[in-house]
């Protein structure tokens, strides 16, 4: 079984994100594996384990899969640290600012011509949040997608995967057969830490860098412009009281003056 | 005649108040037609109820592989409509099953998609809230049919009673669209509360309810609120899933957030931080969810919340 897990490095969560010229700033950024994808690495590693692991020159392996500038190689290590296999990484001036159409191209043509049958992606990056790119990714190989998996289990021998998704309608039982895309819930697992051994291991394994010539694929002019982009008027502070017996009564008044009540 | 599709937005069964939303938004640009996909049998009635909003046309298709298949078949069929209908822009409906039928669309129809707008304008230039509500961005599609995600709640709708023309249509769904397959849904318990990103004002607990929703709850129906939860009180399983509120759960923008016993992490800040008023109530006065808080109340919820909910039902005539 070939698994590629998707990941994207992003900037930290509680650092301040600024557009420049129409873009995400990520250069001077603290940038950090998206934290959702570590669940999706997570699962990989559990589907293996549950499938006779992913020791060198067995039938399973984890591949990490990531689009971004060089320094998104940290992140891929990281990966490999809790213990994929290999790693690709797209990386083409060309790709600076890619939106989901070009960003899904890229990765369905690496998918592609890896031949994967299981296809692994956290839910949303944190930094775009637009929880789009595992379902793009399905139209584009023409496979089942099963996003927003809370559970996932895999049958190899009959090439099938089942995934319970919570969703506005309620509790949803979904099966696909490879290949498959599945995104992950933050409530599947817990993310291991790399361990030493780990860590050690991953220093062996080797990046594999690619631009995008060589995967035979054009990128078309973007399909979307920023017109502006301002910082909104940071929230006035609030009023902050300490209950003195009196603030259920003043809730009230503060929806009253809402006009809520 | 231009024309702005409109995905009519049903969760399960029911007609989503966003529906009338998109409709409003859409009207800005041109004609506005909703399409409607409905099982097998149940066309005219899921039509029948696209009845309030600005909208001149319904589209309905009707097929079982709607609820089978999911997104992949709604995007399908939209993607025929738009070959048919050449319409100016689509618009769909902000959450995550919405988010990527318009994904697929995009890829489909080679289009441009922009997700998550709170407003758009007459030219297509919609405003989206980015980075946690700190930065406002403006942007437009630059190829192919327009697509965009609407968020829930930050359309005030146009609710004129309306009688569309009803076109039914009947159309293949692709192989490839039927890949994934449904086997059971088990629908949601219902509550009578509002639906989360609908409601006008969403009650969370947090860990600070350890367990206990029943202030929480009791707040919210003097207010006819929506109850919502933290990840901490959904991992505790002290509230279904389907409440959560934050980065992975919903995200909610309603005209007044109360958040009680929640700390306040990034996480769950994510999904509400766009609220128009917020109000908190937390023992913790270092807790970081009053930073954002248009009025706090360094308190016990358990205290607080009944005191207020006695002040409300006491105003009510």
């Amino acid at each position: 079984m070939k698994i590629a897990v998707c990941i994207k490095q992003v900037p930290d969560s509680w650092a301040e994100k600024k557009m420049v010229d129409g873009l995400l700033d990520r250069v001077n950024v603290d940038a950090v594996l998206n934290d959702l994808d570590e669940y999706a690495i997570e699962e990989a590693m559990r589907i293996v384990e549950a499938h006779g692991g992913n020791d060198e020159g067995g039938p399973n392996t984890v591949t990490v899969i990531s689009m971004g500038p060089e320094r998104a190689s940290e992140s891929l290590r990281k990966a490999l640290s809790m213990g994929a296999n290999g790693a690709i990484l797209i990386s083409d001036a060309a790709l600076a600012g890619a939106d989901a159409l070009t960003t899904s191209k890229v990765l369905s043509t690496v998918i592609s011509q890896g031949q994967f049958d299981l296809i692994i992606c956290g839910t949303e990056s944190t930094d775009a949040r637009m929880s789009v790119v595992p379902a793009m990714i399905a139209e584009r190989i023409g496979c089942a997608q099963l996003t927003f998996a809370s559970a996932v289990t895999v049958d190899s021998s009959a090439k099938k995967v089942n995934i319970t998704r919570v969703t506005e309608t309620g509790v949803e039982e979904m099966f696909g057969e490879f290949p498959v895309v599945v995104s992950v819930v933050e409530k599947i697992n817990e993310p291991r830490y790399p361990s030493f051994k780990g860590i050690m291991a991953a220093k062996k394994k080797t990046i594999e860098t690619i631009n995008v010539a060589s995967l035979g694929i054009s990128i078309e002019s973007q399909w979307s412009v920023v017109v502006d982009a301002s910082l909104r008027p940071a929230r006035a502070a609030g009023v902050i009281i300490t209950d003195d017996g009196t603030a259920g009564d003043q809730v009230v008044a503060f929806l009253v003056e809402k006009k809520l009540i | 005649m231009s024309n702005v599709l409109i995905l009519a937005d049903f969760i399960g069964a029911k007609l989503s108040r966003t529906t009338a939303e998109l409709a409003t938004v859409a009207a800005r640009i041109a004609e506005v037609t909703a399409v409607v996909l409905a099982p097998v049998g149940k066309g005219s009635e899921y039509a029948a109820a696209v009845s309030h909003g600005p909208i001149t046309n319904v589209i309905v298709v009707e097929s079982d592989s709607f609820t089978t298949h999911g997104v992949a078949a709604s995007a399908d069929v939209l993607n025929q409509i738009i070959t048919l209908k050449a319409p100016s822009a689509v618009l769909i409906a902000s959450h995550a099953f919405g988010k990527e039928v318009a994904g697929r669309l995009a890829v489909k129809s080679n289009s441009g998609i922009i997700t998550d707008a709170v407003d758009i304008s007459a030219d297509l230039i919609a405003t989206q809230l980015v980075f946690g509500g700190s930065t406002t961005v403006h942007s437009k599609i630059s190829h192919g049919v327009p697509i965009i995600t609407v968020r829930p709640n930050s359309i005030t709708p146009d609710l004129q009673e309306v009688h569309p023309t009803i076109e039914t249509l009947t159309m293949d769904i692709g192989e490839n669209a039927k890949k994934s397959v449904v086997t059971s849904v088990q629908p949601p318990e219902e509550g009578g509360r509002p639906e989360l990103t609908e409601a006008d004002i969403v009650v969370s607990g947090g860990r600070g309810t350890n367990g206990d929703f029943t202030a929480v709850e009791a707040f919210a129906d003097s207010l006819g609120a929506a109850v919502g939860a933290s990840r901490a009180a959904t991992d505790a399983g002290w509230y279904p899933h389907t409440h959560q509120v934050g980065q992975t759960g919903k995200t909610v923008s309603p005209q007044l957030y109360v958040a009680c016993g929640i700390s306040g992490a990034i996480q769950h800040r994510a999904g509400m931080q766009t609220s128009k008023a917020i109000l908190v109530i937390n023992k913790d006065p270092e807790a970081p969810i009053f930073e954002i808080a248009d009025f706090g109340v360094v308190g016990d919820l358990f205290t607080v919340l009944p005191k207020a909910t006695e002040g409300i039902k006491a105003r009510k005539p």
